[in-house]
């Protein structure tokens, strides 16, 4: 392994240090491929020290925001070093490859992920944009001394939505072991509302508003469920990583006992609860705008009648 | 020398306990760790005795326990007339029966080199190969090439198309056993590349697997099988 540059500091980590190219094992190419364009990279901001003017951002690589080694024994700093530089890099490098000088260049994540998504059926960066975005996610939903118990606001929608704090914990068990193959199991809070453009909710109330424990396979994420991402009502909580390169040089084939683990002595219930505040919050915010949006059409619909009114009274009286 | 996981047993003491009559004269059958005509470390240094050893003796094995009990709730349901009990049990039995349908050929398709592993297809095979792919080293490239680039956790094929009479490169998501690529397809080799065929020695460089492998492929057995299938 010629790279062992992790430092047991975190500050040592800044996203830039990461961007420049180093050797790492490259996909199989037959010998009568063509070399692949240089990847420009460009700096989020203003720089003088490239010729073109254009100023794109290019997705980067988040480290986790505790050390390599603050998992441990739960999860080995090996573990933690092989999947993040190795497995998450894989997915920055190529995608950045892949969106060089196309119209997802300048895309935030989310907005990459979803234009690829392409309802179902994936365009070739589907799969990277997505992992990116989902190991960020997990990254932040560990922290080193977690597990223990949700409390406030989250442990009260918890107990309404699944009767107690076991009970959603097993189902979230059960949905990450029966996972056929690699995916992730999320919880996941959701909005009351239809896939269907013209559902109203005639009485919305925030209680319509659940927990669910969800499952994907691969790299889907229940983000791409609610196609609009301004919305994004479906606000993910927590996720675990059932692919088996996360748990397998410590846990081998048990995977039962990783998921067991992660739930017990990794979880960041203060990461989760804050996404929860930020969903309620947009729920609440996407509510208003919905009711605004309706009365506002109630007001045109009625000026609409008022001449239509008129015209056909008109029609009436000739025909009498 | 693998252990081996006696489960015979159980039809007898299940026709025995028995009383139904639904029962009489169809015993379930169950299944059984079948034995590796190696030892875990043979495979070296292609495939790591400690991956060989878990991979057979844990994941294999989870596979077919967990297929055997699929099969006994099938089995009860269907007794019933539980449909949606029926339907509901068919992931279950295509992930765990597909797991174990694919590891037992994948056994199969590996042998250490002092007993033909590595060794190229000659006879029909090998002819057979040059005619649809051109030669055995453009055959492996593109099942690396393949195999590199399964998103997720699957299986990378060889594989014979009964009634074209040709040879195919095929890819099955999870544990999909080839026929849900077509029933007319039969395999020939088949390469895991599920992350516990190699993480424990290649890390996450699936491609370094995949080019070694071919030191202990096992193609007798992939040429017995092409023969029977087109005499």
């Amino acid at each position: 392994m010629q790279e062992a540059v992790y430092s047991s500091s975190c500050s040592a980590l800044t996203p830039h240090s990461f961007m420049r190219p180093r050797p790492r094992p490259r996909p199989f190419m037959s010998p009568n491929s063509k070399p692949k364009a240089k990847l420009i990279r460009r700096d989020c901001g203003p720089s003088s020290s490239y010729k073109k003017k254009k100023v794109l951002c290019q997705i980067e690589l988040k480290p986790p925001p505790y050390p390599t080694n603050a998992l441990e024994p739960y999860i080995s700093r090996e573990s933690l070093e092989y999947h993040w530089s190795r497995h998450h890099r894989g997915h920055v490098h190529s995608l950045n490859k892949q969106i060089a000088g196309t119209d997802l260049d300048d895309m935030p994540l989310e907005d990459i992920i979803l234009a690829s998504y392409n309802k179902g059926h994936f365009l070739p960066s589907f799969n990277h944009a997505a992992q990116i975005w989902n190991h960020d996610f997990f990254w932040q939903s560990m922290k080193p001394g977690g597990g223990g118990r949700p409390s406030g606001q989250l442990l009260q929608l918890i107990e309404r939505d699944f009767g107690s704090l076991e009970r959603m914990l097993m189902e979230l068990k059960a949905a990450a072991s029966t996972q056929f193959g690699s995916g992730w199991a999320w919880l996941v809070y959701k909005a009351n509302k239809l896939d269907v453009g013209n559902a109203v909710n005639p009485l919305p109330s925030e209680k319509d508003n659940k927990l669910v424990v969800a499952k994907t396979p691969n790299a889907v994420n229940p983000l791409v469920w609610d196609y609009s991402v301004n919305a994004c009502l479906k606000l993910l909580l927590i996720i675990k990583l059932v692919q088996q390169h996360a748990y397998y040089l410590d846990y081998e084939h048990r995977r039962v006992d990783y998921v067991s683990t992660f739930l017990e002595k990794l979880v960041s219930w203060e990461a989760v609860s804050s996404r929860l505040e930020m969903a309620m919050q947009r729920a609440a915010k996407r509510a208003r705008e919905e009711k605004k949006r309706m009365e506002e059409d109630d007001m045109i619909i009625g000026d609409k009648q008022a001449t239509e009114v008129y015209l056909n009274s008109d029609e009436d009286s000739e025909t009498e | 020398m693998a252990i081996r996981t006696l489960a015979s047993k159980q039809t007898l003491i299940r026709c025995a306990a028995a009383s139904p009559v639904l029962r009489q004269g169809r015993g379930l059958q169950t299944f059984s760790l079948p034995d590796l005509p190696y030892d875990y470390g043979e495979l070296e240094p292609a495939i790591s005795g400690e991956i060989m050893k878990i991979h057979h003796q844990k994941h294999h094995q989870t596979y077919i326990t967990n297929y055997n009990k699929a099969l006994e709730q099938l089995e009860e349901a269907m007794a019933k007339g539980d449909s949606s009990k029926v339907v509901g049990l068919q992931s279950a039995i295509k992930f765990n029966g597909g797991g174990h349908v694919n590891h037992s050929i994948f056994w199969k398709n590996l042998a250490p080199a002092h007993k033909g592993g590595g060794e190229p297809p000659h006879a029909a095979l090998g002819w057979a190969i040059d005619t649809n792919f051109g030669s055995l080293e453009i055959l492996e490239k593109i099942v690396n090439a393949e195999g590199a680039a399964l998103q997720g956790s699957g299986w990378v094929w060889l594989a014979l198309d009964k009634e074209l009479k040709k040879l195919r490169i095929e890819t099955t998501a999870n544990q999909d056993p080839l026929v849900t690529k077509g029933l007319q397809l039969v395999p020939l080799l088949g390469i895991d590349v599920w992350e516990h065929a190699y993480y424990l020695q290649y890390k996450n460089v699936r491609p370094d697997y995949l080019n070694n492998i071919w030191k202990v492929i096992n193609w007798k057995y992939a040429s017995e099988v092409y023969e029977k299938e087109v005499a």
